[in-house]
């Protein structure tokens, strides 16, 4: 096992609560490491809508998402929080002496007094395309990205989408692939018109085939695809396929979270008012993923969970010591962690 | 008020009064139909508040932009008449719409 990396406070998720975590938590001292499954700080904010505005942060008339992440990670900075982007957390066991165990889907590894779950609504995962049965070719035939390139050398290819990775990866797989179908359902493309110039191009010499339509079918055993179904603007043709790649976005799923012993209630975790932890004392969630009587899922209620977590945080991290509340309008010494007295 | 009609998957029918510049995804939400998830609240991002326009209705409701057909292309069983419903605005000439959900959202 690698050597840990080892944290006060270890949090889940870099969407704004996670972000503003780090702030509450820097007042008290606390040293904190982000884990997300996206490959940049915002979660939702900056997967799903970055251009949008947002109209009830306090004293923020209008941001947009992706503006309110940049500030949020200017408010941090003094507070130098670690980051380890494209990976999720899949394990999280408690250690013998106190602290958490905290594992994630590329074997890192890192020990933290504190686990705090900011996971909004899961992670983003790959949208697994409604074709009934895809399940079972999944990681032997259908792969939602490219980890080899070898995997694809020889075997007829067929990638369903119509954005930048679809495109690119046609591109790509098609000098090794013995043959290469791209299925989209109209003839507009979001990707890069040069990408799709380029697509074009190819299936002019011969080197692909594109079609218009939706996969509805797929044929294979034990794992192995065989073809493809796809109805088109002219019925229904089966073609060769032995490997297949959509790319249908990023969908929001629970995932390892149901694994860690918590108790959970309808994909949301329970926990109290006061201090916002879970069922296991010491593992906190905060923001869209906590539950609560009159919870309300606003980004504005999360930085006020953020707050009251990092009183019980600290409590753990630095047991015995005595907690002043300080507003850092008036204290120095909290003007000197921010870097401004 | 504006009178729209929502088809579940089975059929059953949801007929509702809607105020003129809502959006056809809040009208869904507001009264429970089953089968609008509008996972992101309205914002175009995740084609989970897709419909299927009544025949009759697909002119006067017009086409998708851009932004929305992008969005579509993530959607389950996407048809000729397939919208976001957050990205529909009720208003007068809508009176009587009638849009079906599909089997899934995405």
């Amino acid at each position: 096992m690698a050597e840990p990396i080892r944290t006060d406070v270890l949090i889940i998720g870099a969407g704004p609560v996670g972000l503003f975590a780090v702030f509450e938590l820097g007042l008290f001292d606390m040293k904190c490491h982000l884990v997300d499954i996206l490959d940049r700080p915002g979660g939702q904010c900056a997967e799903l809508y970055p251009e949008k505005p947002i109209y009830d942060i306090p004293a923020l008339p209008t941001v947009t998402a992706q503006e309110l992440v940049d500030r949020l990670m200017e408010q941090i900075k003094p507070f130098n929080p670690s980051f380890t982007f494209n990976r999720m957390v899949t394990g999280l066991e408690k250690l013998p002496d106190g602290g958490f165990r905290v594992t994630t889907d590329e074997n890192e590894v890192f020990e933290a007094k504190v686990v705090v779950i900011a996971a909004g609504g899961g992670s983003f995962q790959p949208k697994r395309p409604p074709i009934p049965g895809i399940e079972a070719y999944e990681g032997k035939s259908v792969f939602y990205s490219v980890r080899r390139m070898e995997e694809f050398r020889g075997e007829d290819v067929l990638i369903v989408g119509g954005g930048d990775s679809a495109l690119d990866w046609t591109l790509n797989l098609q000098p090794v692939a013995r043959s290469m179908t791209l299925v989209h359902r109209r003839p507009e493309f979001r990707a890069a018109p040069d990408s799709v110039n380029k697509m074009f191009a190819l299936q002019e010499t011969g080197g692909l085939e594109f079609r218009i339509g939706q996969v509805t079918a797929l044929k294979g055993e034990d794992g192995q695809l065989r073809s493809a179904t796809i109805k088109g603007p002219d019925g229904d043709v089966e073609i060769p396929a032995t490997r297949m790649l959509p790319f249908f976005g990023l969908t929001m799923k629970l995932g390892p979270v149901a694994e860690w012993g918590l108790n959970l209630h309808e994909n949301v975790i329970p926990v109290d008012t006061e201090k916002f932890e879970t069922s296991v004392p010491g593992i906190f969630a905060i923001g869209d993923i906590n539950w609560y009587p009159g919870k309300l899922k606003l980004i504005l209620s999360g930085f006020h969970e953020a707050a009251l977590m990092a009183q019980a945080a600290k409590r753990i991290v630095s047991p015995g010591e005595r907690i002043v509340f300080q507003y850092t309008t008036s204290s120095t010494s909290l003007q000197k962690k921010l870097g401004v007295a | 008020m504006t009178k729209l009609t929502f088809v579940a998957f089975d059929g059953t029918r949801y007929e509702v009064e809607a105020e003129n510049g809502s959006t056809v995804m809040e009208n869904a939400i507001r009264n429970a139909v089953p089968g609008i998830e509008a996972e992101c609240g309205g914002a175009c991002a995740c084609a989970t508040c897709h419909v299927y326009v009544d025949e009759a209705w697909t002119d006067i409701v017009g086409e998708p932009e851009s932004m929305e057909e992008d969005m579509l292309d993530f959607a389950y069983d996407v048809r000729p008449n397939s919208r976001l419903s957050c990205q529909i605005k009720v208003r007068d000439e809508l009176d009587g719409l009638v849009v079906s959900v599909p089997e899934r959202q995405g």
